[in-house]
């Protein structure tokens, strides 16, 4: 279990302190899918990067499994279990999606092995194990290679930062089903999903609602969910991007 | 037969990947002399009669054939320089596997300077691989300054892998080339300079043939406080493309300056030079410190990705 207890993050701003998450405490459970919602720059995306140890509190404490882990660096905090996918994904010159793979599950996966976690999120996989993740790709295919990477890892938790962002309407319905499959076999494993989709939110235990870097609401999903329809936080129209440049519902 | 020490053994397993003694033609060339020569049916290596180098003289028609002509220096202080002539017949596909690997234990310097020509007949390919590598804790500097010139004929192809990762202290590369029409020369060279190494690449590719092209791409790695010169410089004089390229990632205090020239004295030379200079994005770190490896090791997947 992790838990976040009164954690604050304040950056420097020119000369005056901004604090982008003001005292945030709550708890993701063991065998849970936690969806953190909320308007556009109330601090989702710094909350999930303080769980990742990308960036560190201010003030307040992280815990995993009892042990304090608030100064742990990144590389310790994966070695404990935490997987994290960028929202923007980083592109490598010379590094081959079968190497960040094999990175990610940290050993020498065979390379059908490596082809399951890309079939997961919808890549004919012998057209990608060997590309380089490189401009070469586009945003989608990128996207769904860092999914594939943080499945690899199949981390104690594991951190998605808005998956939806970037990709098309067709992904956006897989990456559901891999979420909703990753949920049935979750076991003592939990997940965290940064997104305002309302159908990710629907495939969630629990909703936290963020609002200028404030805990605005917690809870089983029955009970925030529908005080969210209808705004921001919970967007119905996910508008994507359509091939021909027009957007398309789902 | 041929007898090789644990050096010399080592040394050709870096410069040419050879574990035991090639297949085919060779020319392994050890402290100034050639230690073990063997030419095959289409291939046929002949000592000049000066004794300043080799002929590697390949028939035309040569298929699926390679050569090997590596050299290993173990001997501190010696300093040569070796004309290498290639004569590579019609129609012939081969690959060539020169390279040079310095081990210099004592004070003084180890310098071998390697001249390499190649005429490349109509219709013929050739893939080229030099691999560079120094060792040894002598305070004497290893150096290898190899010039190569390439004379492709008509419709010939040329693809010349370069590599110099590691140890060599000082290196002064100059490649010159000349293309026929429809001809085409690829080079792809991966260098990485250390300490307080010099690396100095200079390729000057003129184009005379209708539809010929180049495509000459460097990505080099500069750490500690080394200094890399790329100076790339492409003539058209005739319809052709060309293309240059260096990608370089600088580290600690390096230095390096890319000099891309281009030139186009015909109106249908398409000339296009990219050149890109910095330090490895701190997100690239971040992201591979979030599978579990440390800034280090991410560092070293990063560069080693880069390189490959």
């Amino acid at each position: 279990m992790i838990e976040l207890e009164h954690v604050s993050f304040e950056v420097n701003d020119e000369k005056e302190g901004k604090e982008i998450i003001h005292d945030v405490s709550f708890k993701i459970p063991d065998g849970q899918l936690i969806v953190i919602t909320g308007p556009n720059g109330g601090g989702k995306s710094t909350l999930a990067k303080l769980i990742a140890g990308i960036e560190k509190p201010t003030s307040g404490k992280i815990w995993m499994d009892g042990k304090d882990i608030t100064g742990w660096s990144v590389t310790e905090r994966a070695r404990a279990g935490i997987a994290y996918a960028f929202q923007q994904p980083v592109r490598f010159k010379g590094i081959r999606v079968l190497d960040l793979i094999r990175l990610a599950k940290g050993e020498k996966l065979a390379v059908s092995d490596a082809c399951v976690y890309l079939s997961s999120v919808g890549l004919c996989a012998r057209d990608y194990v060997n590309r380089e993740v490189n401009a070469s790709l586009s945003g989608g295919e990128l996207k769904r290679i860092e999914i594939a990477t943080v499945l690899a890892r199949e981390g104690h938790l594991s951190i998605f930062d808005e998956p939806e962002a970037g990709i098309d309407l067709w992904s956006f319905k897989n990456l559901i089903s891999v979420f909703e499959e990753m949920r049935q076999r979750i076991k003592d494993r939990s997940i965290l999903i940064i997104s305002h989709q309302e159908r990710i939110l629907n495939i969630a235990d629990q909703i936290v609602v963020l609002r200028a870097g404030r805990l605005d609401a917690a809870g089983p999903k029955d009970e925030i969910l529908p005080t969210l329809i209808g705004t921001s936080s919970a967007s119905p129209d996910c508008r994507f991007q359509a091939p021909s440049g027009g957007e398309t519902e789902c | 037969m041929l007898k090789l020490d644990e050096m010399q053994k080592k040394l050709l397993e870096e410069v040419a990947d050879l574990h035991a003694v090639p297949e085919g033609a060779y020319n392994i060339r050890s402290n100034g002399k050639s230690i073990g020569r063997s030419s095959s049916a289409h291939i046929h290596i002949t000592s000049k009669e000066d004794g300043s180098g080799i002929v590697v003289q390949i028939d035309p028609e040569t298929k699926k054939e390679s050569v090997h002509i590596p050299v290993v220096m173990t001997q501190t202080g010696l300093k040569e320089v070796v004309y290498n002539d290639f004569y590579i017949g019609k129609d012939a596909d081969v690959v060539i596997v020169a390279g040079c690997g310095i081990d210099n234990c004592g004070n003084q310097d180890a310098q071998h300077d390697g001249i390499h020509r190649f005429f490349v007949d109509p219709g013929a390919k050739v893939k080229y691989v030099e691999k560079h590598y120094g060792s040894g804790e002598g305070k004497g500097k290893r150096i290898l300054n190899p010039v190569t010139e390439v004379f492709l004929s008509e419709n010939a192809y040329m693809e010349m892998e370069m590599v110099q990762i590691k140890g060599v202290d000082d290196t002064n590369r100059k490649t010159v080339a000349k293309l026929d029409a429809g001809s085409k020369l690829v080079v792809r060279e991966r260098l990485m300079t250390h300490d307080e190494q010099n690396a100095v690449s200079t390729y000057d590719v003129v184009m005379d043939g209708a539809g010929s092209s180049a495509d000459v791409v460097s990505r080099s790695v500069a750490r500690d406080r080394s200094f890399q010169k790329f100076d790339a410089k492409l003539v058209g004089n005739a319809e052709c493309s060309g293309h240059t390229e260096c990608d370089s990632i600088i580290m600690d205090e390096g230095r390096i300056l890319a000099v891309p020239g281009l030139e186009a004295n015909h109106v249908d030379a398409a000339l296009v030079h990219e050149a890109a200079i910095g330090k490895i994005a701190g997100e690239q770190i971040i992201k591979l410190m979030t599978l579990g490896l440390t800034e280090s090791e991410a560092e070293e997947q990063i560069i080693k990705g880069f390189l490959n």
